[in-house]
């Protein structure tokens, strides 16, 4: 059936190649997500093969599973619960991946092969909802846009999978863990590769469903299931934005299809109150999903599901979904100017604000959360100064950088892991007040690590370094005669906006070097502090997990390579952007007043010479200044005063949160609408007519209520006297008047 | 021909409609309903002298479904009486509300 349609879009160069096969995409992980999904269903956990001793396993199982937290899974001495068909799933959930990013190779070479594409090539299926003027298809599209999204999510997301295999194996609900990864990665497929908005929103929603899915993996603990909720509420008020923003676009273009939207874009009228408006409700959205203030708050919580999921989705894929859109949207978001400072002021201030919070955070995975929101906000001041190429870049080699950083964590914490499972103790294997002087025992995660800080700090040659700098300097580039420039945010002229946030972006350059050097000092330099007994039992992953480290760490290192900047002609320049320049070119320029975004060589080099010195004068301070045998195991710290106390909490921003929203909407459900309207006056009115015969029992009263309706019930059951005669009467007598009705009309 | 035909066929339906209402034996209300399809039939036919023959084909399907219906309908009276030794429609009123 997908076939025979695919065939009606005619003669476009990539109909006739590979690319025709678009559909397997999202629909291999799909297979692996019902073949994985049914493989959970069909049975009940076994001891791990390798051990004689079942009972006691399935006891030790119950209390260490209880206890682990954040369970990382067991050992190989004493496993777990391994499931019986995890063999079988092992091979199916990577596997789809796998054969996923081979389609998205070749589907690449082919669209190299067909030169320069302007028109993105549209598969319909079938018509999704034809209600009067709407007319929504099922329908992908693909354009280079989408290709460099399929290539990191089929890419990255292959690498995550097979690190999976390791890190969850001995966990009991290994089937299910992998049937929700291959969902995500179908709908993350869909999301990118939907030719109009309500496509992009079922993958939208698919992918914050499954984020809630996995994020509550180990649902059992509260603390988890809690977390998944908060995830989901707070992108539900993003989602409110971007449905507002769809139907306004409906309503003003008459049509969803990206490619009529971009066509019919500048209709709305450049800088109108209407597209700006649109463009806001958009990036409502985007600040939900991708986790921007004020909406940010659910992502370091979401850290509560198992590691290699905050890698995949809650670092490399998902929460870029934001950016993604705005890449998308780029026709409306460059008509209107002061909805793009918007953006980039958000971006900056996000930076800078969970940056801030990074530094003061003591559980590994919460460092890197706070990291991602921050490097998010580099992304979006990317896409709102008009950079969407810096963007997509900085999304990319976030994506390779991030999920090293995520899946080295994830390395570490397997590895105290199974040191405090051998002694049985029970403490935090997150918290790095417990590590420690772990890179004699992880030499491989060590390294790795030390590179991916090197890319996100910003050190040349590493892949952060390319992208953070092509961020920093167009939005320094935007200062004078772009229109954003003109612009005005709350009053205030574009150029001043400009300038403060290329000094927020600077100030945050300098912080995330500081807290990844911390992070990195405390984990793996100094002495260890896991424990006389554990450390013994410190040792690295086998390779199925260390290999997709190094694959991650190799793209770290050379990321940069994907765009090089002009200035540094060390091979290809600008590959990314020449690929990419049919989507967001006219858009870039239309932001930037037709004006190349080229500023004067000198100042790009000094630019970049300020950049590369305030990363190093980061990493150096915390050299100097953090010193890792001072430190004591959490159980024995410490509680902490003055500034630091509200960077460990966050700013308080929860605690405003539950103070200013989740509090006053419980106390209005109490008292106003139970004590006040259910029991003051429902109960009250009927306790009223009641007052004479019966007692004042709220039960009997509201039973009074019901008396209505009951009797009325009661007239309707006597009409069906259960007599065959007089339902033909009624019949009979119907029909006469029905023919009476028609004779005398 | 034709409204003598139609004079002939509304005098049967009526006398069918009258015994569905009067009549409390279940058999005999059955052939009232029979004796109403029969006047639809013979309107039909009467009908089909003049604008072709689509009516007497209709009065095929008729015959055909009130065949399966006689069947049916008799079955469950059948039914019915071995259960409750009577079929009169007075006394069958489970589904009473």
């Amino acid at each position: 059936m997908l076939l025979q349609h695919a065939a009606a879009t005619g003669a476009h160069p990539l109909s006739d190649t590979v690319a025709r096969f678009v559909w397997l995409l999202p629909l291999l992980p799909f297979v692996g997500f019902v073949i994985n999904g049914l493989l959970s269903l069909t049975s009940a956990y076994k001891a791990g093969p390798s051990d004689p001793s079942a009972a006691h396993d399935e006891a030790h199982a119950a209390v260490s599973h209880e206890s682990e937290e954040h369970g990382a899974p067991g050992d190989d001495h004493h496993s777990i619960a391994r499931h019986r068909s995890a063999g079988l799933v092992s091979l199916v959930g990577p596997g789809v991946l796998v054969l996923a990013f081979g389609l998205a190779l070749a589907i690449f070479a082919a669209m190299r092969g067909v030169g320069e594409m302007h028109a993105p090539f549209v598969q319909q299926y079938f018509s999704w909802m034809p209600v009067g003027d709407l007319q929504i298809n099922a329908a992908f599209q693909l354009d280079q846009l989408s290709m460099v999204m399929v290539l990191v999510i089929t890419g990255v997301g292959m690498l995550i999978h097979v690190f999976s295999v390791g890190y969850m194996q001995d966990d009991p609900g290994y089937p299910r863990y992998f049937a929700y990864l291959n969902l995500f990665v179908f709908f993350m497929l869909v999301l990118v590769l939907g030719a109009n908005y309500p496509i992009l929103f079922i993958g939208w929603e698919g992918v914050g469903l499954c984020s809630y899915l996995l994020i509550g993996y180990w649902f059992s603990d509260k603390a988890n299931a809690d977390a998944g909720k908060k995830a989901f509420i707070v992108n539900r008020i993003g989602d409110f934005g971007f449905l507002v923003a769809m139907f306004m676009l409906f309503a003003n273009l008459g049509t969803l299809d990206f490619v009529s939207v971009n066509a019919a874009a500048s209709s709305l009228g450049a800088g109108s109150v209407l597209v700006t408006v649109i463009c806001l409700f958009l990036f409502l959205g985007c600040a939900g999903k991708s986790a921007q203030i004020p909406l940010y708050v659910w992502l370091p919580d979401a850290m509560a599901g198992p590691t290699p999921v905050s890698a995949l989705i809650h670092a490399a894929t998902m929460v870029t979904a934001g950016v993604y859109l705005i890449a998308r949207s780029n026709a409306l978001f460059s008509l209107a100017p002061s909805a793009s400072l918007t953006v980039v002021v958000v971006g900056s201030v996000t930076a800078i604000f969970a940056a801030s919070i990074g530094l003061k955070q003591w559980d590994i995975k919460k460092v890197l959360a706070y990291s991602t929101v921050s490097q998010l906000g580099y992304m979006f001041v990317a896409v709102g100064s008009g950079a969407y190429v810096a963007g997509m870049f900085h999304l990319m080699t976030h994506a390779f950088f991030k999920a090293l950083l995520f899946l080295g964590s994830g390395s570490v914490i397997y590895a105290m892991h199974r040191a405090y499972h051998h002694t049985g103790k029970h403490d935090d294997a997150q918290d790095m007040r417990n590590m420690g002087g772990l890179r004699t025992y992880l030499p491989i995660t060590w390294a790795l690590m030390w590179a991916a800080t090197l890319a996100i700090a910003g050190v040349p040659p590493f892949a952060g370094f390319f992208s953070k700098d092509e961020i920093l300097g167009s939005l320094f580039a935007r200062h004078e005669g772009s229109a954003l420039a003109q612009a005005h945010f709350l009053g205030i002229p574009g150029n001043i906006v400009i300038l403060s946030c290329y000094v927020l972006g600077l100030a945050t350059a300098f912080m995330t070097a500081v807290y990844m050097t911390r992070m990195m000092l405390y984990t793996f330099h100094g002495p260890n502090r896991t424990g006389d007994r554990e450390r013994e039992h410190l040792a690295e992953a086998p390779w199925v997990m260390t290999g997709p480290l190094v694959a991650l760490g190799i793209l770290s290192v050379v990321g940069g390579w994907f765009n090089l900047p002009g200035i540094i002609p060390a091979g290809p320049v600008g590959v990314l952007e020449h690929w990419l320049e049919p989507i967001v070119g006219e858009s870039t320029l239309r932001l930037t007043n037709g004006a190349p975004a080229e500023i004067a060589h000198s100042t790009e080099l000094m630019l970049i010479g300020v950049a590369v010195l305030i990363a190093l004068a980061g990493i150096a301070l915390a050299f100097v200044r953090l010193k890792p045998e001072r430190l004591v195991p959490a159980s024995a710290s410490p509680p902490e005063h003055g500034v630091e106390e509200v960077l460990l909490n966050k700013y308080y921003v929860d605690e405003l949160y539950d103070a200013a929203i989740v509090q006053p909407i419980v106390a209005t459900s109490r008292s106003l609408l139970w004590r006040g309207i259910d029991v003051g006056l429902i109960d009250g009115l009927t306790r009223l007519f009641l007052q004479s015969k019966d007692d004042d029992s709220a039960p009997g009263a509201v039973r009074m209520g019901g008396l209505l309706p009951r009797s009325l019930g009661w007239f309707g059951s006597q009409l069906q006297s259960g007599q065959v005669g007089t339902y033909a009467w009624v019949l009979v007598i119907g029909m006469l008047f029905v023919l009476g009705a028609f004779s005398f009309r | 021909m034709l409204p003598e035909a139609l004079f002939f066929s509304a005098v049967l339906f009526v006398i069918g409609v009258v015994g569905v209402l009067t009549r409390r034996n279940a058999i005999i209300v059955f052939m009232c309903v029979e004796l109403m399809l029969n006047a639809v039939n013979l309107t039909f036919v009467a009908f089909a002298q003049v604008y072709g023959v689509a009516g007497q084909i209709f009065v095929f399907f008729v015959m055909t479904v009130a065949a399966a219906e006689a069947a049916v309908g008799l079955a469950i009276i059948i039914a019915l009486y071995r259960h409750r030794q009577t079929v009169n429609l007075s006394n069958i009123n489970l589904l009473k509300g």
